[in-house]
């Protein structure tokens, strides 16, 4: 069974959404929902494994070899982003099983298990694929039910917010989907290993070059690189707590891999870096992404809002990397990727906590929880060094080979502001260190009493994940390594 | 419409032929347009049709609520078991070859339960849309 | 000329991408921008189906009397992208039907002013 683990890791959540849908019943929902989690986890860590130590594996559905058939395709990054998402999909389902109660009605919750299943099906779908249009199939299969998720907040501005992110995100979809069907016109194939071989012979035409802006323009608005993030603050901020913590640790970082797949799988460095003055735009990007998106969530009179602008500075630095474009550069790309989702992961769990205590996770609300939720505001404060960046935390492993690879190109100067705006987030993060622990509570702050149990195991697993990812970087650092140099020798 | 005798003679007659029709549909998909998308949209077609000449809770009688959304899941659990088969029988994941010994054959076998699927799952999808939309309240 | 009659099909792909694109953005009318929507995706739809035309081609299945076949990869491709369009059409009014339950309205200025109401706003 062992060599169909590729496709299992895909399917076994897929058939999850329609079994729970049969079945209904809350409990039982959870139960499914939780093992096809657990085993998508289990399946990516062997999976990793297995690459780490054979290398490549190539799996060929319904026994069509490729390039006519779809390929699903392990190898050293895929592997990597795998673990990441699985992970946070087996982290949330525990928390999901006190906050879905709280937030959802109880006809509601077999459907909210459904499309987290379908959801977490798309994403990993998105990620082993090695057939272009079938990242496209993958990636409306995640984000329509992500659309459904985020309507699921009580708030009623949470249907907006969905109704943007499905426009914006339709839209995206759509360009990458005429970038693929140029480049099928070009090359006549949609395997991504076939592809890659067929391009350089085509490198610089103009279809070619067309491709690749539509591909970076539409894979850019689902990853929210600025000025493309604007469905992203209410997305998160009114999305269910559940919803928001899985969204910002995976969907976002998923699109990332997407955007390195194309770039160093298919049109290749060389071509992506001479013939469009892409990585100089996206270098100009990311550094407003940074110091924008930091300044604006300063000013959040909401915690979750504040996180969620955060969340559009920190993929500014993953984007950084990858115009940095060597290898420490790539490193600290594939590094954040992991880091930040891990660490944002905690942050958006444990302020979930909060709004089922509180009502919300305005600032008002937040002065004095430091008495009110003593684990949780303590778990907060220290994910928030993550976030900052500050040494011995994951944050921190990420931003040094950021910095690293600023200099090794000879950029001095991106060196500087990674440094700098890292001070910013020690602003925003303070701003709930002096509301929780140095402000008197009042009338309106979170009654006391901590978050149920299982939010705050499933909460300290990320923020102890914050910590042990700083520490312990063999395997994170190793993995991210791998991928770099993977990317930049292009497939083997 | 309730009281309208020609609809409701006319509609009676039609909506056989068209559930008859979408099963053509069905099954003409190995030789020529066709398959389990058009023929699932044909027959929620039909008993949309039902609804529209009968109202909406006659038609929420002869398909209720309960089965509409078991056929949704049913049919993508038929798909994806079609992929299991092939996976129990020696091949890969949706591998079509071996689920006859001869492989052609097997195509043939692979792609009608695939096809069923679909129409179960897509008329089940049409329906569940319609319903809901239906019987929504309009907000004054 | 003789570049824009022979490519004509793209002109017209290029013309839907273009006012599909447009109406999203001019509209605020959250209806109006879902048949943006809907016009945009069609054009891709169209980018993938004419090139894969064969003129005096036949279906792909093998005959000894046909020589010529179209492609069929772009219409099995299509095929799941309508699918996928028509989820994202119905998802898309679904939440506008909601929108208009919790708002009493679909015109994003009024659904904007309606949030950043004083005493709303969190």
């Amino acid at each position: 069974m062992l060599e169909h683990l590729p496709a299992l890791q895909v399917v076994v959540p897929l058939a999850a959404a329609p079994l729970i849908v049969l079945l209904r019943r809350p409990r039982v929902a959870w139960l499914l929902a939780s093992a096809a989690a657990l085993f998508a986890f289990v399946a990516a860590l062997v999976l990793a494994a297995e690459v780490a130590s054979t290398g490549a594996i190539s799996y060929h559905l319904g026994s069509w070899p490729p390039p006519w058939g779809i390929e699903y395709r392990v190898d050293a990054l895929s592997a990597f982003v795998l673990v990441l998402v699985a992970g946070v999909g087996a982290v949330v389902m525990p928390y999901a099983w006190r906050s879905i109660p709280a937030e959802l009605p109880r006809d509601q919750h077999y459907l909210f298990y459904a499309l987290q299943c379908l959801c977490l099906a798309g994403l990993l779908g998105m990620t082993i694929t090695g057939d272009a249009f079938n990242v496209f199939v993958f990636m409306e299969v995640a984000s329509l039910s992500m659309y459904v998720l985020i309507a699921l907040g009580r708030d009623r501005r949470a249907l907006l917010a969905a109704y943007q992110y499905l426009i914006l995100g339709t839209i995206g979809a759509t360009f990458y989907v005429i970038g693929v069907g140029l480049l099928y016109l070009l090359t006549g194939t949609l395997n991504i290993a076939d592809l890659a071989q067929r391009l350089p012979e085509l490198a610089g035409s103009r279809p070619a070059l067309a491709a690749l802006a539509f591909i970076t323009v539409g894979v850019s608005l689902k990853l929210a690189l600025f000025p493309l993030h604007l469905w992203l603050p209410n997305a998160y901020a009114y999305a269910p707590s559940v919803v928001t913590a899985f969204l910002a640790a995976t969907a976002t970082k998923v699109s990332v891999y997407v955007l390195l797949r194309f770039y160093f799988g298919v049109f290749g460095a060389r071509q992506v870096v001479e013939s469009l003055p892409v990585t100089g735009i996206l270098i100009g990007l990311s550094v407003v992404a940074i110091v924008t998106a930091s300044l604006v969530a300063l000013w959040q009179a909401d915690f979750k809002r504040l996180l969620a602008y955060s969340s559009v500075a920190q993929i500014g630095y993953i984007t950084l990397g990858i115009g940095i474009a060597n290898e420490s550069g790539l490193t600290a790309t594939v590094l954040h990727l992991f880091n930040h989702g891990v660490t944002k992961g905690a942050l958006f769990l444990l302020v979930g906590g909060i709004a089922l205590r509180a009502g919300g996770a305005g600032f008002e609300q937040l002065r004095g929880l430091g008495r009110a939720m003593p684990l949780t505001s303590l778990g907060i404060t220290l994910a928030g060094l993550s976030l900052i960046g500050v040494p011995g935390t994951a944050g921190f492993i990420s931003k040094w080979y950021l910095v690293l690879g600023a200099l090794q190109a000879g950029q001095w100067w991106l060196a500087a502001l990674v440094v700098a705006t890292s001070l910013i987030a020690v602003a925003y993060v303070w701003r709930f260190v002096e509301a929780a622990y140095l402000s008197a509570p009042d009338e309106r702050s979170a009654p006391a009493g901590e978050a149920p149990r299982v939010m705050l195991i499933a909460s300290w697993l990320a923020v102890g994940a914050c910590f042990w990812f700083g520490i312990d970087t063999a395997y994170t650092v190793e993995g991210a390594r791998r991928a770099a140099l993977f990317m930049l020798g292009g497939l083997p | 419409m309730r009281r309208e005798p020609v609809l409701r003679v006319v509609g009676k007659l039609l909506i056989p032929y068209m559930l008859l029709f979408a099963l053509y549909v069905q099954f003409h998909g190995d030789f020529g347009p066709g398959g389990g998308f058009q023929a699932g949209v044909i027959s929620a077609a039909a008993i949309i049709f039902y609804a529209l000449i009968f109202g909406l809770p006659a038609a929420r009688r002869l398909v209720p609520d309960a089965v509409v959304e078991s056929m949704v899941a049913l049919g993508a659990l038929l798909y994806l078991g079609v992929g299991f088969a092939g996976l129990v029988l020696g091949g890969n994941y949706l591998d079509y070859f071996v689920l006859d010994r001869n492989s052609v054959t097997g195509q043939l076998r692979g792609v009608f339960w695939v096809e069923l699927g679909v129409l179960i799952t897509v008329s089940g999808v049409m329906l569940k849309v319609f319903y809901i939309f239906a019987s929504r309240r309009r907000p004054d | 000329m003789d570049a824009f009659a022979s490519h004509y099909t793209y002109w017209v792909t290029v013309f839907l991408m273009a006012a599909g694109l447009y109406i999203m953005i001019a509209r605020g009318n959250l209806v109006k921008k879902l048949v943006g929507l809907g016009i945009f995706q069609t054009s891709v739809y169209l980018l993938y189906i004419a090139p894969g035309k064969l003129i005096g081609g036949t279906a792909p299945i093998v005959a000894e009397a046909y020589k010529v076949y179209s492609n069929p990869l772009p219409h099995v491709l299509i095929l799941t992208a309508i699918v996928v369009g028509i989820a994202t059409l119905a998802l898309g009014l679904a939440i506008v039907v909601r929108i208009r339950e919790a708002y009493g309205s679909i015109e994003e200025d009024d659904i904007l002013a309606l949030d950043a109401e004083p005493g709303k706003r969190a």
